[in-house]
Order: structure tokens, then sequence, then C-alpha cells
């Protein structure tokens, strides 16, 4: 990778990093849900913007890093840290399986969209109703502040660790998109016969991207988890952060290493402002993504990332 | 265990309310089978209609029932006026645009009725609802029964102005070539919007139908719209028959697993056969094979 | 030893026989044509050939191994490469990235399958158009796009599938060259072509489909006063009507 791959999101992990030094609570608070939909939006960005595969379900995969952690952690007693480990390799593993079912079965646009909206809700219906996962009253882990533990009662320090992943992250993405398997996976949401035909193995190309941006949802699980220290099914597997990590990356830009980060950023900002302005009303922040996401899509579809192009006079 | 008489009148229950259901199907696989595009605003859409239909009974003190052709006119109009000026403007022909833009416009719908409404259910209080008619040893519930009967009439009333009418044959012609039908001299916008405004109509019939025996929170489209692309997806995509027959196929479903499993997992089954179907037969029991 | 070697291969679709027991061989270092008339199952062929369908009956080997069954992807592996006769490029990027995805398939590392992508487009002539959209191509620009894309994969075997179709007398003429030429660095060629100028010009040898059979094959000029062959395009009839309108016998 050139140092011009890197600079940019170093820059932008530094200038956040500055901020737990002089930035309110409230602040912190802000960035911390902020940045964890963002690593969220990753994920997602990885298997929709490079794979071109939509999905309208990645809830699926940051509720399993979630409650694997809180599980490992409530029921056995495990390490915070090992049990994030285990969560994003478990989010793994339901990325491979959701993958493996949907593009066997060559589901593509719509209906892939449908049948990971379908899968999520089941594991919502499931977790909402099994008492192994705390049904309906959810999980709480104690409140045990330490590095060990992965509790900081320090905000800051939690911003580090949720921007080192994010740092993480976008290198990884930076390095996946100058690889052999960037250019395949791109190829293959291009045009899947063409790729076929010069090589590339398109399930196993798919599956590949579906785990890995699993994974990374699902660390942002395992994040929010540490974060909130309570979880129920309808905020480990609800829509929200389907949506969320989505538009995000649409608004951010979509396919973009930087995208899903600063979409992510821009959202919760407006979400803020759209607070202050109409005061508590439930729903009306929501209501704004919605329709931030038509307007996206209808004036800016290469999002934030694409204007920046466009201003940049560079072609496509 | 469980008597056969019990399990005949989950069955027919389960058919009279899949006649609803397949009304609900009905306007998803039309706009599918027009449009080409998948509607992910259609349970918000529902969810609208039926927080019309309780304004109409609190506020105007319409009895439901009465409330299915004016509301369906107007949602018609509504419908027409969001796939004219919203959906199609947006979406530049792309189907992927298309995806977000309805998942857009869902969001947008459902947190509205949230915000003006808040999270609480609603029932329409009626006691109506509880009505029940003798047939034999079973006894049907009288809502559903006349449900079903509307939701026939409905469907029939479709199939007529898709065979009869020059509307229809437009709307026809668009779904199987679009282009020919442009040389034709039909303007593709306009029927797009017809369709969509159709399958609005057909869902605020829906919602007056279900209102009696439902109840009402901004998120009842959801439960609502799974089902709906389930049937959809299980009668074919485009498919009007199959859309009925999958409606009625799930009716029975739904009612004999939350007779059987209770009603949340009740739920889950019918969610197992969306992704059983998608995975297996995405083009499902009467659409064309892919 | 061929290096194809198709036996009665057969696809049907419901009650369609879309290819009827073709079978042909393509000895390695030859060009090869597929000719035949409009709908005759000529592109079926291919895909059956490249993996892209599965066949009802027959087998096809490949340097003696029986790939009939493989995956796409795997044949490209074993270096079947095949063009498209509706050219797809990867639109969103550059003709740079475009051949680059062929190249990555024998070289791993960035910077070779970069360079192999510069050289390849050098070799058809898209060198000046590297950093370019490939969307912003003409007709036979993108042509060229394809044959590069498959001769990034460095292949035994390339599949042309009317490489020349759409492209006007000049640019044909501009292509046949660049076509020899990977012919002579080693690489058989079998190529579906409507363009005679350049079946006459290019092939060894070829032969003709005809409603999902094999009706004829031999040298180009043989095959093409064939009456047989002549039947196949023009109609019942047509050999004798054009004998008897000849000027001298």
């Amino acid at each position: 990778m050139s140092a011009r791959d890197i600079a940019a999101p170093v820059l932008l992990v530094a200038v956040l990093a500055v901020l737990p030094f002089f930035a309110s609570g409230t602040m912190l608070n802000f960035l911390v849900s902020a940045l964890i939909v963002a690593l969220g939006a990753q994920g997602w960005n990885l298997l929709a913007g490079f794979g071109g595969q939509l999905s309208f379900g990645h809830a699926a995969f940051f509720g399993t890093g979630a409650y694997v952690t809180a599980l490992l952690q409530i029921r056995f007693g495990i390490n915070a840290w090992a049990g994030m480990a285990a969560g994003i390799a478990l989010g793994a593993v339901v990325g491979w399986v959701i993958g493996f079912l949907s593009f066997r079965a060559r589901l593509r646009g719509s209906y892939f969209a449908l049948v990971t909206l379908a899968f999520a809700e089941v594991l919502r219906i499931l977790a909402n109703a099994a008492d192994f996962t705390g049904g309906a009253a959810g999980l709480l882990i104690r409140l045990q502040p330490g590095f060990g533990n992965l509790q900081f009662p320090d905000r800051g320090v939690f911003l580090w660790l949720v921007l080192g992943c994010i740092l993480f992250v976008l290198l990884l993405t930076a390095s996946i998109e100058r690889s052999r398997f960037g250019a395949q996976l791109v190829a293959v949401r291009e045009n899947e016969d063409a790729a076929r035909a010069l090589g590339v193995d398109v399930l196993a190309t798919k599956l590949k991207a579906i785990s890995l941006s699993a994974a990374i949802t699902a660390a942002a699980g395992c994040l929010y988890m540490q974060n909130f220290l309570y979880l129920d099914a309808n905020i480990a597997y609800g829509t929200w952060i389907s949506v969320e990590v989505l538009i995000a990356s649409i608004i951010g830009g979509l396919g973009t290493v930087l995208g899903p980060v600063v979409g992510a950023l821009a959202l919760h900002g407006l979400g803020e402002a759209t607070k202050l302005v109409s005061g508590q009303i439930t729903g009306i922040d929501l209501a704004i993504f919605g329709a931030v996401l038509i307007l996206s899509v209808a004036f800016a579809p290469n999002g934030v990332m694409g204007l920046r192009r466009l201003f940049k006079g560079r072609a496509g | 265990m469980y008597s056969p008489e019990i399990i005949a009148e989950a069955v027919v229950n389960g058919l009279l309310t899949g006649g609803t259901y397949a009304l609900i199907a009905l306007g998803l696989t039309l706009v599918y089978g027009v449009l080409h595009i998948v509607n992910f605003a259609h349970g918000a859409l529902l969810t609208c209609a039926m927080f019309a239909v309780l304004g109409m009974h609190l506020w105007l003190g319409v009895d439901p029932y009465w409330s299915i052709l004016p509301l369906a006119a107007v949602f018609f109009a509504f419908g027409y006026g969001l796939q004219r000026f919203v959906i199609g403007p947006s979406s530049h022909g792309e189907d992927r645009n298309t995806l977000l833009v309805t998942l857009g416009l869902s969001i947008i719908l459902e947190n509205l009725l949230l915000a003006a409404f808040k999270s609480d259910t609603r029932t329409l209080g009626a006691d109506t609802a509880f009505d029940v008619i003798e047939l034999g040893p079973m006894l049907l519930s009288r809502p559903r029964l006349i449900g079903f009967a509307v939701a026939l009439v409905t469907a029939g009333l479709l199939w007529l102005l898709l065979s009869a009418t020059d509307t229809g044959r437009a709307i026809r012609a668009v779904a199987k070539e679009k282009l020919g039908a442009q040389l034709s001299g039909i303007d593709p916008r306009h029927i797009f919007a017809v369709t969509f405004g159709i399958g609005c109509a057909c869902l605020a019939v829906a919602a007056c139908l279900l209102l009696p025996t439902f109840y009402v929170n901004p998120r009842v489209g959801n439960a609502f719209v799974l089902v709906a692309f389930t049937i959809v997806v299980l009668g074919g995509m485009g498919s009007i028959t199959g859309a009925l027959v999958g409606g009625l196929l799930v009716g029975v479903v739904e009612s004999l697993g939350g007779l059987l499993l209770g009603e949340s997992l009740g739920q889950l089954g019918i969610f197992l056969i969306f992704i059983l179907m998608l995975l297996v037969r995405p083009t499902g029991l009467f659409g064309a094979r892919a | 030893m061929s290096l194809l070697s198709v036996n009665g291969l057969s696809r049907r679709f419901g009650g369609l026989l879309a290819v009827d027991g073709a079978s042909l061989q393509v000895p390695a270092g030859a060009i090869t044509g597929l000719i035949g008339p409009n709908g005759a199952g000529k592109t079926t062929l291919f895909a059956l050939i490249s993996g892209f369908l599965e066949p009802s009956a027959g087998s096809v080997e490949f340097d003696g191994q029986d790939v009939t069954r493989e995956a796409p992807h795997l044949r490209a592996r074993r270096g079947i490469a095949r063009t498209f006769q509706i050219v797809q490029p990867f639109a969103g990027l550059s003709v740079r990235d475009n051949i680059a995805v062929g190249a990555y398939l024998r070289h791993p590392g960035r910077a070779e399958a970069l360079v192999r992508a510069e050289a390849v487009a050098r070799e058809v002539g898209l060198g000046s158009m590297l950093d370019g959209p490939a969307s912003a191509l003409t007709v036979a620009g993108r042509k060229r796009l394809e044959l590069a894309r498959a001769l990034a994969t460095e292949p035994r075997l390339l599949l042309l599938d009317e490489v020349l179709a759409g492209l006007n007398p000049s640019e044909v003429r501009d292509i046949l060259p660049v076509i020899r030429t990977i012919r002579d660095r080693g690489v058989t060629i079998l190529m579906i072509e409507h363009v005679m100028q350049a079946v006459m010009n290019l092939c060894d040898h070829v032969h003709v489909l005809a409603q999902g059979r094999m009706i004829a094959e031999g040298a180009p000029r043989a095959v093409c006063a064939d009456p047989v062959v002549i039947e196949a395009y023009l109609g019942h009839g047509a050999a004798d009507r054009i004998k008897a309108e000849a000027p001298h016998a």
C-alpha cells in the first residue's frame, strides 16, 4: 500500500482520537455511538459496496457478536476480550452460513435483500423467545470497570479502542482494494459471468466477502455490548442497525474506504441536530434518515466521497 | 391433543384470514409484475392505511366497512403520487436504487407514524371483533368471513379490470414489454403509477377488513410485510393466482402454527417457509421458471 | 492429439435440441473456425465447451482430461478462455483494471498483474487507453478489451465468439494480424465467425454447424463451396440454383 492510501485513514482517525482531550461527556457518548455504527457500516460496505450484494439484515451479525460476548461473560464467566474474539468468530460463521445458503441458491438483488431480512428476523424471534438469551427481558453484564473486562469508565479510552478497530478495518479495506481478492470481488459485482470466464471462483469470493463483512459487523456488536452492558433481541437483531449501517454507507459513499465512517458521523450528526430541533419525539430522526436515503439515491448516488471526487475532477 | 373439530376450525379460519392476506399480497405481486420492483414500503403503506381506517372510525365515526370505498380512492391517489413523483424519479430506472428508495420510504412512513401516534397499540374496541357465525360444529369469526368475501370480490374486480378494460390492457402490455408498449403510445410512467396506486388501494381495502379483528401500532406493517412477501414468493412474483393461493396457504399455516406452537413461534413458521422458498424455488409455485 | 475434443455433445432446452450430437477436434496451435447460419447453436456449443452450460449428453475433453462437468472458473484455470458475443466489460473499472482481473489468475501479486495487463493491452492495441474507463471505449475497443481480458489469463485455448461482429471493414483488417500473432505465440484458437473474409484469411480448418448438427468440415474454401453448407445458409435448392446461374459450369 502506498503512503497515499494510508494517509487519509490515519488522518481521519487521528483527528477523532484527539477529541477525548477536550470534548464533553455528551459529545464523547455521541462519538462512541456513531463510531460503533461506523464499524458496523464498514462491514456492510465491504459486502455491498465492493461485492455488490445489498444486505438488509446485517443485524444478524451485529446481534450475534453482541449475544455471544454477553453470554460467554454472563453464563460462563469467560473474559471479555476472549468473548469479543469468540463473538467475531461466530459472527463470521453465521455470515458464511447465510452466504452459503443464499449464494448457492443464486439469490441476488431484491431476493438477496429479502432473505437476509428474513434471517435477521428469525434470529430476533428466536432470541426473544429463548430463555438462554434472556428472552424478552434481555441480558445485563455486571458493571466491573477494568481493562481486563473491556469496560472503561473513561469514555475517551473506550473511544480509542473503537477507533483502533476502525483504523484496523480502514487499512484492511484499503489493502483489500489493492489486492487480488479485491479485484475479483469487484469483478463479481460488475459481471459474474465475465468473472467466471476469467477464472474467478464466484461463490468462494462472495463467501469470503460475507464472512469478513459479518466478522467486522459482529465486532461492532461486541463493542456495543461492552459500551451499554445491556442487550435484548430488538437491540441486537432489530432492523435499526441493519438500516443504519446501510444508510451510513450509502450517504458516505458505497464502495469507498472512508465512506462508512464519514457517513455514520454525518448520519448521527444529523440525528442529533434533528433531536435538538424537534425535541425528543421518537422517530423523527429515523424518518429524516429515510428521507436522507432517498435524497442521496436521487441526487448523490456516490455519497459524500463521490462528491469529493467530483470536485477533484477525476473521472467516474 | 387437539380434536379434529378444533383443527378444522383453525383451518377454515386460516382460510378466511388467508383471503385478506391474499389481498395484501395482490398489491405487492401486481407491482412486481408490472414495475419489476420489490416494494419494501408495502408494509409501511399498510400501516398507514390501518391508521387511516382507525382515524375514520375514531374521529369521523365511520364504520371500517363503509371506509372501504373512500379510503381505496384516497390511497389510490396517494400511491399514484408516490410512484409518479417520488419513487420513479429518484430511482433513475435502476433496480438497486428502487430497492433503497422503497426502503427509505418505509422508514419515513413508519417513523412519522411513530412520531405522530407513539408506539402504543390501539384496537378498534368494537364488539364486532368477536362475532361468530355457526356453521355446523364450527364457530367462524364473522369479521373474517366478511373479510374473505370482500377480498374475493376485490380480487374479482381486479381481474376484470386487467382483462376487460383499456387501462388493464395497457398495464398488461407494459408488464410484458415496456418498450413496445411505449412505442404504441402508452406512457409507462403513468401506467407504473396507476399500478402502484391500485396496489395501495388493495392495501386500503385490506386494512378496512383487518381492523375489526386486529390491533394497530406503527410496527404492525412489518408483521404483515413479511407475510405478504412470503405469499408472493410462494405464489410466484407477478402471479395473481399465486397470490390468492399463497394467501390461503399462508393463512392456514399461520392458523395451525399458532394453534400448535403458540403465537410467537407460529410467526417463525412463516419466516422459515419464506426462507425455504427463496432458497429452493424463488420463482414460486406459479411463477415462470427463472 | 487434439487439444480440444468434443464428442457427441447435445443440449436440450425443454423440447428444443439446441445442440445435437456435435463433435469436433481442435488441434493444438491452429486456428479453427466454427461457422453456420444464425440460430445454429454455435454460442450454445461455446457455452458447453467453456462450462457455462451442462450438456444433456456427450463429453468435452481438454488436453486428454474430461472436463464435461467442470465449473467455468476451473476450466479457465486449465487454460480455456472465452470471449462473449455480447461484450461484457466491467463497466465501473478502467481498461487496465479490467484486464488485470484476467491477469490475476496467474499472478497473485498486484504489481505483476498490472504489468502483465499493460503488456497484453499493448499487444491488442489498447496501450493508449489503459487509464480510461472501460465504459468509454468504442465497440471496436470493447472487442479488443474482451480479447485482452481473455488473453491475460494466459490460455492455451482461446474461444472467440464473433469477436469481429460490429466492426467495420478497416477495423476488421486491423484486428486480423492481432489474432494471428496470438496464434503464433502458441495459443490455439477456436472462433465463431460470420465475417467470411476473416474465416478465409485466418482459419486452417472450419466446422459448420446448422440447426444444432455438424454438417461439414474442412479447409475454408472447400467448405464454402460445399452444396450442403450453401443450402444450410441460403435454403433448400440454393446450391442447384447457384450452379444453374453460373456463367460457366
